[in-house]
C-alpha cells in the first residue's frame, strides 16, 4: 500500500522533470522575453526622454495633455459616451437581424425569389460601395427635410438607419461567407432525411455558419461602436462632439485624448479578444 | 413479383463526365444487394439518385411500382422512405447525438422532444449507445459516429436503407461494430444497397453483388457465383487485386 503510493510520487516527479528539448525551450523562451523586454522598455524611454526636447513639445503639451482640463472634462465626456453607448446598443440588434434577412436574400435559390435575390445583390453593393459618412448625410439631412412632423424629424431615428444600412450589408457578406463555408455533404445528410430546405438552412446550416462568423462580426462591431460618432455630424451631442463642445470652452484640444481614451479602454480589449476566437478558430480548423 | 426498387436504363452526368451510362437494377423487398467496383465507377452517385439526392438525366426509378425520378417530383416523401447513410458520417456537429437522431422526426413528422425520447432510447440501445446520447459528434469515436448516423436514419423509419462504404473511413478495429449493426439490420428485414469494399462482407450476406465498372453493372448475380466464378474479365481482373 504505502509501496505503491511512494511509487506513484516517484512517477509524478519524474514526469514533472522537464524533458532535455523542454529544459532546452525553456531557455530560448527566457532569452527571448528578456529581449523583448529590453527592447521595449529602451524604445518608450526614448520616446520619454527625446520627444520632450522637440522645440514645440512644451505648446503641444499644454494643448492636449492638458491635466486640469482633463479632470474637468472627462466626467462629462463619459456622460456624453453613454449617448453613444445607446445608439450601439439599439443599432446593433437591428443591424445583425438586417445583416441575416439580407444574407438570406442573396442565397434565395427558387426562381420565383429571384427579385429578392436581386434586390440582396443590389443591397450589399451599394451600401458597401458607399462612405458611411457619405449615407448619414444624405439620410441624416435629406429624409427630416421633407418637413416630417415629430418625432420623424428626429436625426437619432435617421441617424440610426444610416448606420443600419451600411452595416447590414457588410454583417450580410460576412454571414453568407459563413454560409457558403458549410460543406455541401451537411446538406446532403439533412435532405436525405426529408427536411425541407428552410429547416435544412434553419437547423443545419445557419447555426454552424453563425458560429463561424462570430469573430468576424465582432470585428464589424467594434468597427460600428467607432462610427457611432459620425452621427455627431447631423445633431446628437455624443461624446465627439461634446469633446467638440470643451475645446471650444476652454480653448485647449485635451478633451479629444480624453474621448479618445474612452474608446481604446472599450475597442482594444474587444479587438484583442476578437483575435483571440479568430485564432482558436483557425487552430481547431487545421 | 416486383421489385421494391427498380432502376432502368438510369443515366447521370456531371457536366461532360457521364457516371452512370444506363444501369438496370432490382432491389427485392428484404433484399440486400452489394455495389462492388473500382474508386470512381459510380458507386456514390448511383446510391444518391436512388434516394433522389440526385436528379438523373435519363431512365426511371420505380418505388413499390411507382415513378419516382419523375422531373420537377417532391424528393421528400421519397427520402423519407429510403434512408442513407454516408462514408464520412456527417452527423451535424452543432447537435448532440440523440438532437441529431431527433431532428427529421421533429421537423418532418411533427413529433415532439417528449414522444420521442423513449424510442430513440430504445434505439440508441439497441446499438449499444445508449450512454452516448448527449454527447456531442466530436466527443465520439468513428465508429459510434457512424453508427449514430446509422440511428439518425433509422428513427425516420424508412422502407429501405442505402450505405455508402461506411466503413472504409473506420479504423480497422472499429469496422467489426458497425458492420454487427448492418447484419443486425438483415435480420430484422430491412431492404438496403450497399456500396463496399468489404467483400468478405458481401460474400457473408448479400442476396446479390453488381460489379460496377465504368458507370455500368458489368456483372451482377448471386455472392457464390459472382465472387467464385466471374465470366468478365474485367470483374476477374477487379476481384483478384481486392480479395
Ligand atoms: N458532384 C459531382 N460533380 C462532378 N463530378 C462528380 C460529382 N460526384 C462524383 N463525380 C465524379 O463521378 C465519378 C464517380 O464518382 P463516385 O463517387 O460515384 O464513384 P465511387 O464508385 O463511389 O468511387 P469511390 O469508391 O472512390 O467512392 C468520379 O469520377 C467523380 O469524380
Ligand atoms: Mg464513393
Amino acid at each position: 500500500m504505502a509501496d505503491t503510493s511512494s511509487q506513484n510520487r516517484a512517477a509524478e516527479l519524474l514526469a514533472k522533470t522537464p524533458t532535455r528539448r523542454e529544459a532546452y525551450e525553456a531557455d530560448v523562451r527566457r532569452r527571448s522575453n528578456r529581449i523583448a523586454l529590453i527592447s521595449t522598455v529602451s524604445v518608450v524611454l526614448a520616446i520619454i526622454v527625446l520627444v520632450p526636447l522637440a522645440p514645440g513639445w512644451e505648446a503641444v503639451q499644454r494643448a492636449f495633455f492638458n491635466g486640469r482640463v482633463f479632470a474637468a472634462t472627462f466626467p462629462g465626456l463619459l456622460d456624453a459616451f453613454l449617448l453613444n453607448v445607446m445608439i450601439f446598443a439599439w443599432s446593433a440588434p437591428l443591424i445583425a437581424l438586417t445583416g441575416l434577412a439580407i444574407a438570406l436574400c442573396r442565397d434565395a435559390r427558387a426562381p420565383a425569389l429571384f427579385p429578392v435575390r436581386l434586390f440582396g445583390i443590389a443591397y450589399t453593393d451599394v451600401f458597401r460601395g458607399l462612405p458611411v459618412v457619405l449615407v448619414i448625410y444624405i439620410i441624416g439631412f435629406g429624409v427630416p427635410g421633407l418637413g416630417l412632423p415629430r418625432p420623424w424629424n428626429s436625426p437619432y431615428i435617421w441617424g440610426t438607419l444610416a448606420l443600419v444600412l451600411v452595416y447590414s450589408a457588410y454583417v450580410a457578406e460576412v454571414i453568407r461567407s459563413g454560409i457558403d463555408s458549410i460543406h455541401q455533404s451537411q446538406r446532403s445528410a439533412a435532405a436525405s432525411l426529408g427536411l425541407s430546405d428552410r429547416d435544412i438552412m434553419r437547423f443545419v446550416v445557419l447555426p454552424q455558419a453563425i458560429r463561424n462568423v462570430v469573430p468576424a462580426n465582432m470585428n464589424l462591431f467594434i468597427a460600428l461602436q467607432k462610427d457611432v460618432a459620425l452621427l455627431s455630424f447631423i445633431g446628437p451631442v455624443e461624446v465627439f462632439r461634446q469633446a467638440g463642445v470643451y475645446k471650444s470652452l476652454y480653448a485647449n484640444f485635451t478633451p479629444y485624448v480624453g474621448a479618445a481614451l474612452i474608446f481604446l479602454v472599450l475597442t482594444v480589449p474587444a479587438t484583442r479578444y476578437a483575435d483571440y476566437l479568430m485564432n482558436k478558430q483557425n487552430r481547431a480548423r487545421s | 413479383m416486383t421489385a421494391k426498387l427498380s432502376l432502368r436504363g438510369v443515366r447521370k452526368r456531371f457536366g461532360d463526365l457521364e457516371v452512370c451510362k444506363g444501369i438496370d437494377l432490382d432491389v427485392g423487398e428484404g433484399e440486400m444487394v452489394c455495389l462492388i467496383g473500382a474508386s470512381g465507377s459510380g458507386k456514390s452517385t448511383l446510391l444518391r439518385c436512388m434516394n433522389l439526392l440526385e436528379p438523373i438525366d435519363d431512365g426511371t426509378i420505380w418505388l413499390d411500382g411507382t415513378d419516382i425520378s419523375e422531373p420537377g417530383l417532391d424528393p421528400q416523401p421519397v427520402r423519407q422512405k429510403i434512408g442513407i447513410v454516408f462514408q464520412s458520417f456527417n452527423l451535424f456537429p452543432h447537435m448532440t447525438a440523440a438532437e441529431n437522431v431527433m431532428l427529421a422526426p421533429r421537423r418532418v413528422r411533427g413529433l415532439s422532444r417528449d414522444t420521442l425520447r423513449p424510442r430513440v432510447t430504445q434505439l440508441f440501445a439497441r446499438f449499444g449507445l445508449e450512454d452516448r446520447m448527449d454527447y456531442y459528434p466530436d466527443q465520439l469515436s468513428g465508429g459510434q459516429q457512424q453508427r449514430v448516423a446509422i440511428i439518425r436514419a433509422l428513427a425516420m423509419e424508412p422502407e429501405i436503407m442505402l450505405f455508402d462504404e461506411i466503413t472504409s473511413a473506420l479504423d480497422p478495429e472499429l469496422v467489426g461494430e458497425v458492420l454487427d449493426v448492418l447484419r443486425d439490420l438483415r435480420q430484422q428485414g430491412m431492404t438496403m444497397v450497399l456500396a463496399t469494399h468489404e467483400m468478405g462482407f458481401a460474400r457473408e450476406l448479400a442476396d446479390k453483388v453488381c460489379f460496377l465498372d465504368a458507370g455500368r453493372i458489368l456483372e451482377q448475380g448471386p455472392p457464390e457465383t459472382l465472387f467464385a466464378a466471374p465470366r468478365e474479365a474485367r470483374t476477374k481482373a477487379f476481384l483478384s487485386r481486392v480479395l
